[in-house]
């Protein structure tokens, strides 16, 4: 009884219609893992998929696709049934290689798809030996066998091909126990098993617990190494899903020196490390660059140029005051990328934690289209077909691959846990010949930044922008401004003090709005107060007047740092203009004061991978073996060729386990040759329909 | 027995008194007659100017290559060799992209300026244009085996083989040159051209139509021709498409990532596959037509259908499984590992299985017939997607085959 439901199971596992099934299940369990990202932040999929789907996808492992528990049991299955079908196929297809089917009898060759009957023109004896001596030349090897109904030739070619079937099918399951020896079974196994446990991520090396270091010992892990310039390092960090553990390394890593290299386009050209292994047992250093595509194998252990990080930089800052009233430089900042400070002034009340994330000294960008659009000359028909001919060499004409200067991002994070992102480049962008500083900020990881423009004055400056939006925005100045923008409008001594003072009240007003949010207060105001008509207008005298009161900063500016006053002309009425949109944008930027970087030394990290992978050579003993054993299978054809020789006739049949086309031709080749060797017209074959 | 056994070149004369057919020696007419003595002059001297030409470029270039470059150009010699004995077109199809390239270079005179001032490299056989010639003939040629298969005419298909031979003789030799532009552009730029998206689908439409002038060679019909034509077209018409709005063909310097020996075969070695699953499709379109009797009359037989969708395929899926090897060889020196379920890899796999199946149901199974040309253009769909599909909706590592 126990035996038979063995039986039974083992013939399901074995069987061909179990190991299909689960190449499709496979297939489809694969397709999931491609479709939702794998490994992201649990974050991430919480934002994705909300709260009643994530935890449900959680449980099915759908972030992990490839690591999960019913994954590991479908690839389990499809190693036993493969195991289990070459236990089964071994032992008939061993008997068929060796087999040369010598007893098959006449009555089942005459029922072959593939026979014909020849008429030999020597005696049987002959016959027989000049069929073998064609046989054995055609590449068959072959049996004499006498059945009772004749001599039979039973002769076979191509039986190797049986040994691709062993070769594939060993090497799936070669492959897939060195995958899984590979993967991260090992080490979930030693989570699992032994007292290992992870730990967060932020913290110092020497407060990770004893529990979350494996030693060198560990025979298969996959961890990335973090080396600052000048730095040495002898860890690698792997990182679970639930947390990280320590993987101590053999040796010492010392970066020396981090390169990255661009082409004139400013694609990336070339990434590399030098570094330095030292040798912990022996004390031997050794001298090595790693870059992308060429590794470097140290005590088993193999490192590769995974990716590179600021390895802490240091900028020099200045925090330029956006509080209005408060003028001038907040504070001068000595920051460290990756490191965080406190930026805090009590009179001013705010507190912030600021973050220093990331410095880039080269930012290459495309900036085509910034000087005002595509133009609409673009070609058409056969001049865009003539464009298109020629060298590869040429491409879209106007691109324009700028390098546009460093920049350096950093979080502003409040007391309540709140950040914001920022993103400050130090160098001026041109934008149809106007110069602009760029500021960009976010409030979420996963939105884009967004840029505030702060133009530069006649002598390229920022001075002046901060200046006029100080005395814009700070009621205790605004009499004063207002004040001066109407007697300027209207002087005095002249009899326009009524309409002076209807002038300076609408300024103030414009200006009380403005300093509200910028433009968006006043596009309420007059959406709110205008018929429609008149919108468009109102709107029209409302910028005029503003346009007014930030001259008349300007000029009140220059007055008190001693300059000359200045006569509008239209590139200043621009730089007014974007001197406003600039203030009415820096409502909404967030921050206290303007980081500005006036100096950096910069410091690269290097992100190396260092991996011990035992079953390498398994996989590729595997894929060595699946290559050899596909050709086999699909390229070394079995074929049986038998000769049945009785008196006056020769029964010639063929047996092919491939059942295509060419069987029919070689079928017609063979008869041909044994015919003209035995003397016999060629008969027509009963196979050779449809040629 | 005492017979004494015939030598191979004097064979026993037999029963003297019956009147003689003649009786060949058992070694004159075996079918496996060895390929090297099946050859002619004109496959020696193919052989020859191989060899000559690999000699010339080891002598004149040997400090410009590494050990890798040397041992694949000598590898080149007999496998290209092979391959013309054994598909005699191929001879002069190569003799044809050897002196279009050759020429191409000569007048270039190492000026990339020279393209547009000259009038044989702006109008004939710079890259560009060799491409924009290997598109339109594609084109023409689809029509003409179209025209072939309606109007019954062997002149229209005669003139599709025809076309598809010289667009194909383009395309390469368009791909050879902007090999030869990207050095212009600076030694340090300079690539064989399988680096993006744009190149290899120009290598895709080379592939596909080299693997279907095979078969068309080797069946003796162009009756497939029309079918198998529709997908290099569409190709093509991507290709345009990707040239003409998003300037996809200007030659960009190469990424750190796939500045490696392995791109060189990996690439190639995949197209291959997808080039024949592409055919085995195509020619299962055709067969799923003329089962339902539709241009039955003007198709090939069904079992040479099905035939030529088998061979396909087992070639297909011969060198995807070394295609996929070698990206798993190139992922572990580029990436640290050989398989990490990156979405590009998981399709592979996917792509994979689905031919292994497909390979099991016929071989060991036995399945014939309509389900299995229904698969193979299911699986023509599977394989677009791992393809182009994967690039266009899924994010990987495989990033710079981005649309």
């Amino acid at each position: 009884m126990h035996s038979g439901i063995a039986r039974a199971l083992f013939e399901l596992l074995s069987s061909m219609r179990f190991a299909i099934s689960l190449l499709t299940i496979l297939s489809i369990a694969s397709v999931v893992g491609t479709v939702v990202r794998q490994n992201e932040p649990f974050n991430a999929y919480l934002n994705q998929f909300g709260p009643f789907w994530f935890p449900v996808f959680e449980k099915l492992g759908l972030y992990s696709v490839y690591n999960a528990g019913w994954f590991l049991v479908i690839l389990a299955f499809l190693v036993l049934s493969t195991t289990l079908c070459i236990v089964r196929q071994t032992a008939p297809m061993l008997r068929e290689m060796r087999s040369f089917r010598e007893r098959a009898r006449e009555a089942s060759l005459r029922s072959f798809a593939h026979r014909a009957i020849l008429v030999p023109a020597v005696p049987e004896a002959d016959t027989i030996e000049r069929a073998r001596a064609y046989l054995a030349h055609a590449g068959f090897a072959s049996r004499v066998a006498d059945n009772g109904e004749g001599t039979l030739l039973a002769a076979r070619q191509g039986s190797a091909g049986r040994i691709g079937y062993f070769l594939a099918h060993g090497a799936i399951v070669l492959i897939c126990v060195g995958g899984l020896l590979d993967g991260n079974l090992p080490l979930r196994l030693q989570v699992w098993l032994g007292d290992k446990h992870t730990t967060t991520g932020n913290q110092l090396i020497a407060d990770i617990p004893e529990s979350a270091r494996l030693g060198t010992g560990n025979p298969s892990f996959r961890g990335d190494v973090f080396i600052p310039e000048g730095r040495t390092t002898s860890f690698a960090v792997l990182g679970l899903a639930d947390g990280i553990l320590l993987q101590e390394l053999p040796f010492n890593v010392a970066l020396d020196k981090f390169h990255i290299e661009h082409y004139e386009n400013g694609m990336p050209k070339r990434f590399a490390s030098d570094i330095r292994v030292t040798d912990r047992s022996s004390g031997k250093t050794t001298q090595h660059t790693i870059e992308v595509n060429r590794p470097l194998t140290v005590d088993g252990i193999t490192l590769y140029q995974s990716s590179f990080e600021d390895g802490g930089s240091r900028l020099t800052i200045k925090a330029r005051s956006l509080l209005p009233g408060r003028p001038g430089v907040l504070r001068e900042i000595e920051g460290v990328v990756g490191e965080s400070l406190a930026f805090a002034d009590a009179t001013a009340g705010f507190s912030y934690t600021l973050e220093f994330t990331d410095f880039k000294a080269f930012n290459v960008e495309d900036m085509r289209g910034s000087e005002g659009g595509q133009g609409d000359d673009a070609p058409r028909g056969m001049d865009k077909l003539q464009r298109h001919l020629g060298s590869g060499a040429k491409g879209a004409e106007d691109r324009d691959m700028r390098n546009i200067g460093p920049s350096f991002t950093f979080k502003l994070r409040d007391p309540a846990g709140q950040a914001r992102e920022f993103h400050n480049y130090m160098l001026p962008i041109e934008q149809g010949e106007r110069w602009f500083l760029y500021t960009g900020l976010r409030d979420a990881q996963a939105d884009a930044f967004r840029y505030m423009r702060i133009p530069l004055d006649e002598r390229g400056s920022v001075d002046s922008w901060f200046a006029i939006r100080d005395r814009l925005l700070d009621p205790a100045q605004r009499d004063t401004l207002v004040g001066r923008f109407a007697a300027r409008s209207f002087p005095a001594g002249r009899g326009q003090d009524a309409m002076r003072e209807a002038l300076a009240q609408s300024a103030r007003q414009t200006l009380g709005l403005f300093a509200e949010k910028g433009y968006e207060t006043l596009g309420g105001f007059i959406e709110k107060s205008v018929p429609e008509a008149e919108r468009g207008q109102a709107a029209d005298v409302l910028v005029s007047i503003l346009q007014g009161l930030a001259f008349e900063a300007w000029t009140l500016h220059r007055e008190t740092t001693g300059e000359a006053a200045l006569e509008l002309n239209p590139a200043r009425a621009t730089f007014l203009n974007d001197t406003i949109a600039a203030i009415s944008d820096s409502h909404f930027y967030g921050a206290p004061a303007w980081l500005q970087l006036d100096a950096f030394e910069e410091r690269h990290a290097t992100v190396l991978q260092a991996t011990r992978s035992p079953g390498m050579p398994l996989v590729y003993l595997g894929a060595l073996l699946l290559v050899l054993g596909v050709f086999a299978m699909l390229y070394i054809r079995e074929r049986r060729l038998f000769v049945l020789v009785k008196p006056n006739e020769a029964l010639v049949a063929m047996s092919s386990n491939r059942r295509t086309l060419d069987v029919d031709e070689t079928f017609r080749q063979h008869v041909e040759g044994l015919a003209a060797v035995l003397g016999a017209p060629v008969p027509a074959s009963d196979s050779r329909e449809g040629a | 027995m005492e017979i004494a056994r015939p030598s191979p070149r004097t064979p026993s004369p037999g029963t003297p008194s019956r009147p003689q057919p003649p009786v060949l020696p058992p070694a004159a007419l075996a079918p496996r007659t060895p390929l090297l003595r099946r050859l002619d002059a004109l496959d020696w001297l193919y052989a020859l100017a191989l060899a000559l030409g690999a000699a010339f470029a080891l002598y004149r270039y040997h400090t410009a290559m590494d050990v890798y470059d040397d041992l694949i150009l000598v590898l080149h010699v007999p496998v290209l060799a092979v391959i013309g004995w054994h598909w005699k077109p191929f001879r002069a199809f190569l003799a044809a992209v050897a002196l279009l390239a050759l020429a191409s270079i000569a007048l270039y005179q190492g000026d990339l300026a020279r393209a547009e001032q000259t009038f044989l490299l702006k109008y004939l056989i710079s890259s560009q244009t060799a491409i924009m010639w290997m598109s339109a003939l594609i084109f023409i040629a689809t029509g003409a085996y179209w025209l072939g298969l309606i109007g019954r005419s062997d002149f229209g298909e005669r003139t599709g083989s025809a076309l598809t031979w010289i667009a194909a003789t383009m395309g390469t030799t368009g791909l050879f040159v902007r090999w030869y532009e990207s050095y212009l552009l600076g030694p340090e730029i300079g690539h064989i051209p399988i680096s993006n998206l744009y190149e290899v689908f120009v290598l895709f439409t080379l592939m596909t139509a080299l693997l279907y002038l095979y078969y068309e060679g080797r069946y003796a019909t162009r009756r497939m021709g029309a079918f198998v034509m529709i997908v290099i077209s569409t190709a093509v018409a991507f290709l345009l498409w990707y040239t003409f709005t998003r300037e996809a063909h200007e030659i960009q310097p190469l990424i750190p990532a796939l500045q490696s020996y392995w791109m060189k075969v990996h690439v190639p070695t995949n197209f291959i596959g997808y080039g024949a699953f592409a055919v085995s499709a195509m020619v299962g379109t055709a067969y799923l037509l003329a089962a339902r009797g539709i241009p039955a009359s003007r198709l090939p037989a069904l079992r040479v259908l099905e035939d030529v969708m088998y061979k396909a395929i087992a070639i297909g899926f011969a060198f995807f499984t070394i295609a996929t090897i070698l990206g798993a060889l190139w992922a572990a020196e580029a990436w640290g590992t050989y398989w990490q379920w990156d979405p590009k890899e998981t399709w592979a796999l996917i792509v994979w299985l689905n031919y292994a199946t497909w390979l099991h149901m016929r071989l060991t199974k036995g399945l014939r017939g309509a389900v299995l040309a229904w698969w193979a253009v299911v699986g023509l769909l599977v394989t677009t997607f791992a393809f182009v599909g994967v690039n266009m909706f899924l994010t990987g590592l495989h990033s710079y085959g981005a649309l």
